[in-house]
């Protein structure tokens, strides 16, 4: 297929994952944000959403110190802003012109799912959106990237197109995971002061609501919310779908699949390979041993080296 | 004005054959069902995307053409006549398209002056002395027709670079059989939703030599472009690649498309990209749209781009007062369809006869398209004729002027139900190597308000479903 064809494809999927993303920080930072803050709810709960979407940057440029983020900007930047590449809004607008770039590419079902949120989400006020407002807001995005997925899984042809899509969703999933347990690493450190208490505890389940996965860590584990079981839950379960050991045993299969159409293994395979057989032979002990945090750096860099080589090795 | 010829009803209220079941259909059906379903295809046709962006206007990228529902009907008869003509037309054009390119016997005959081919703007100096693969120029036009009585079919314009309109053709029916499938177990209505085999047959018939499976591609200037929708749904029903130029390179004179496979040799483009913006090293430098090097590999006949290069040398409005002359030169036979009678203003008796006459004319661009730069006589006041007079008197060559056709009329819905509008009809001709193909009817374009004889859609014009009936 044409390469640039490929490109919108891979960039279409992430950018639909990216808004999913965005849509469950800003649900999670809005639930935080009405809890006591005896009960683990934070002033800067908005802060840490900014850093979660990675944008901390054009933030101060626009609105000054972190510490003092103010939810209606925080919403308003993230969800809204023209300014910010990756608000919601601008996923929804690229992955449209993505998607009008490879119509041809698309199952009609996966374009009218775009196309239907574009035209919905011109009927959202251009102004502070009240928080009755934003729940709706928030469930539509997420609507639309359930839609869209089960568009692309139920519609779509399985061959070099459909890799593609899957194979940036599944990279933009793992930089998701990753970067919020790079934001809230810290309260998963079993050294913190008030283990068990009712702040963990919150933010222990907010982490897992970011990744819609509360519910499922009780089936998984059948037991109480402990740190060291929900980075396992999110860095090594394989049952969880939205965890690192899942996306790049998708990941790496999708690449595979890519190569054997084509006859050809490649750079990108291999640090896919690389990278999913260190999320498979490792125990959540060793990870504590050796840092959390340089794990979950090292990881998103390599999940970055993962995106450049795909883009050198097909998409140009 | 004399009064319009309506297709459906004659002057003394009787309704033609033709339309009979359609006309009883229409007095039968409630209004609040129309207006539903009117409502349902706006909201199809916004949910598919087929919009078209209008050039100059803000705030309104993406418009829906307006859809009328009512289709229209042209008779078994009728269209054995008007497909005779158009392939006739055709023919004529890619002959003359050659000649001018090569023998120029059609200039040293005199039937054309000189100065109407080499000082035309869509004249290209490269292609002299150029040979093209099956020595076709015109793989793909789009003829206008339009009707002024039972018996008169008028070609009002001749497109023969990159004619749109043909997704319309094709979506309208597909909306029409989804709303109405009652309607079409009434009649036996010529289906048209072989175009896309054709087209592909066509494109395929062009490739330059033989040997192998020939890869075809659809280049697009892309997604800005008005038509982009027309080129990715073309793309769709051919199955083939819709490129930019970005996605094309030449090596040594032969044409490769990006793929993530690598390089893959392109045979045949069907480029909906106009001459100037193809190959900034040969036309326009600033073009970012084209491919460098695509000319050369042209001229070297490694690759087909349809339409050829420099067909606008056919198609501009003063070399279309000449085309009965054409077809009477290189086929010896008296054109099937007349033509308007043209007046052109460089010629100084034709200029003082249209000066005199701006009232009841209307005068053209002989380069302009799309219903701008045009006066309508009888639709305007003083100052408007006034206005345009000076710009006439200008530039005589710039323009030509023809009488103000009554044209048909068909059955519309409008705000009050059903009413009478002037339409024209747009068919597609495809010229292969091996045959040529044209789909019963084309693309009507209907002037949504009243009176107006103006159908383009950027003038706010509408379509309508075309209905050639098979008995």
């Amino acid at each position: 297929m044409l390469s640039r064809t490929a490109d919108n494809l891979y960039w279409l999927t992430r950018y639909v994952e990216r808004a999913d993303c965005l849509a469950r920080i800003l649900d999670v930072s809005q639930r935080l944000s009405y809890t006591p803050v005896t009960y683990g709810g934070s002033t800067n709960e908005w802060a840490s959403a900014v850093l979660t979407a990675g944008c901390e940057d054009e933030f101060i440029a626009r609105y000054g110190p972190l510490e003092d983020a103010k939810e209606e900007d925080v919403v308003s930047f993230l969800a809204f802003s023209p300014e910010n590449s990756s608000s919601i809004r601008n996923c929804f607008e690229v992955a449209r012109t993505n998607a009008r770039s490879v119509r041809t590419a698309l199952t009609s079902e996966m374009w009218d799912v775009i196309n239907s949120a574009w035209i919905e989400l011109q009927s959202f006020p251009n102004r502070a959106l009240t928080r009755d407002e934003l729940s709706r807001f928030l469930a539509f995005v997420k609507e639309t990237s359930l839609r869209f997925d089960g568009a692309t899984f139920r519609t779509m042809l399985r061959n070099d197109g459909y890799w593609f899509a899957r194979s940036g969703a599944q990279l933009e999933r793992a930089d998701n995971t990753a970067r919020i347990l790079d934001v809230k690493y810290h309260v998963l450190l079993p050294e913190k002061e008030h283990v068990g208490g009712p702040l963990d505890y919150f933010q222990w389940a907010s982490i897992l609501r970011s990744v819609s996965a509360l519910t499922a860590f009780h089936w998984v584990y059948r037991d109480s919310v402990k740190p060291w079981l929900v980075a396992d839950l999110l860095i090594l379960n394989r049952q969880m779908p939205r965890s690192l050991a899942a996306c790049y045993e998708q990941l790496a299969r999708n690449l595979d699949d890519i190569a054997s159409a084509y006859g050809r293994q490649g750079p990108s395979q291999r640090l896919a390979r690389s990278m999913q057989a260190r999320l498979t032979n490792r125990t959540i002990d060793d990870i504590f041993q050796h840092g959390l945090h340089e794990f979950i750096s090292e990881f998103i860099s390599d999940n970055n080296k993962l995106g450049a080589e795909i883009t050198e090795q097909y998409l140009t | 004005m004399p009064h319009a010829f309506d297709e459906m009803s004659s002057a003394d209220g009787s309704v033609r054959p033709a339309y009979e079941t359609l006309q009883r259909w229409l007095a039968s059906v409630p209004q609040d069902v129309l207006d539903h379903r009117r409502k349902e295809a706006e909201f199809i046709f916004r949910r598919i995307g087929i919009t078209f962006a209008v050039y100059g206007e803000q705030n309104s990228q993406e418009r829906l053409i307006p859809f009328d529902m009512v289709p229209r009907i042209i008779t078994k008869d009728e269209w054995a006549t008007l497909s005779k003509g158009l392939e006739q037309r055709v023919k004529a054009l890619n002959m003359y398209i050659r000649d001018v390119y090569t023998k120029r016997e059609v200039l040293k005959a005199g039937v054309v002056p000189e100065n109407l081919v080499y000082q035309n703007p869509a004249f290209r100096p490269e292609m002299n002395g150029q040979r093209v693969p099956h020595d076709l120029y015109v793989h793909i036009a789009g003829i206008d027709i339009v009707r002024t009585d039972p018996d008169t079919f008028y070609v009002l314009e001749d497109n023969a670079r990159t004619p749109s309109g043909v997704s319309y053709m094709l979506e309208n029916r597909e909306i029409m059989l989804r709303l109405f499938p009652e309607l079409f177990s009434m009649h036996k209505v010529a289906p048209v939703d072989k175009y896309g085999d054709d087209l592909l047959a066509t494109l395929r018939s062009l490739a330059p030599h033989g040997g192998h499976e020939p890869n075809v591609a659809i280049l697009t200037p892309g997604i800005y472009n008005s038509a982009y929708y027309e080129h990715s749904f073309l793309a769709d029903k051919l199955g083939v690649d819709l490129v930019e130029g970005r996605d094309l390179f030449v090596k040594d004179d032969v044409v490769y498309m990006r793929t993530t496979e690598g390089p893959k040799r392109v045979d045949v483009i069907y480029r909906r990209l106009d001459d100037d913006f193809l190959d900034p090293l040969m036309f326009r430098r600033d073009s970012q749209l084209g491919v460098p090097g695509l000319m050369s590999a042209y001229r070297a006949g490694n690759v087909t781009l349809t339409n050829a290069v420099g067909t606008g040398v056919a198609d501009d409005k003063a070399v279309y007062s000449y085309m009965p002359d054409i077809i009477r030169f290189y086929l010896g036979e008296e054109p099937l369809l007349p033509n308007v009678p043209t007046w052109r203003c460089r010629e100084p008796d034709h200029l003082k006869y249209v000066l005199e006459h701006l009232p009841e004319l209307v005068v053209k661009e002989v380069h302009g398209s799309g219903g701008y730069g045009m006066l309508v006589g009888p639709a305007s006041d003083k100052a408007q004729i006034e206005k345009f007079r000076a710009k006439l008197v200008a530039d005589p060559a710039n323009f030509i002027a023809q009488p103000t056709l009554a044209l048909s009329t068909c059955p519309t819905m409008v705000e009050k139900g059903v009413a009478p509008r002037h339409v024209d009809l747009r068919p597609f001709i495809l010229s292969g190597s091996d045959k040529v193909r044209i789909v019963p009817g084309g693309l009507t374009r209907v002037a949504m308000k009243e009176g107006s004889l103006v159908v383009n859609s950027s003038q706010g014009g509408g379509t309508k479903d075309t209905w050639v009936l098979d008995a």
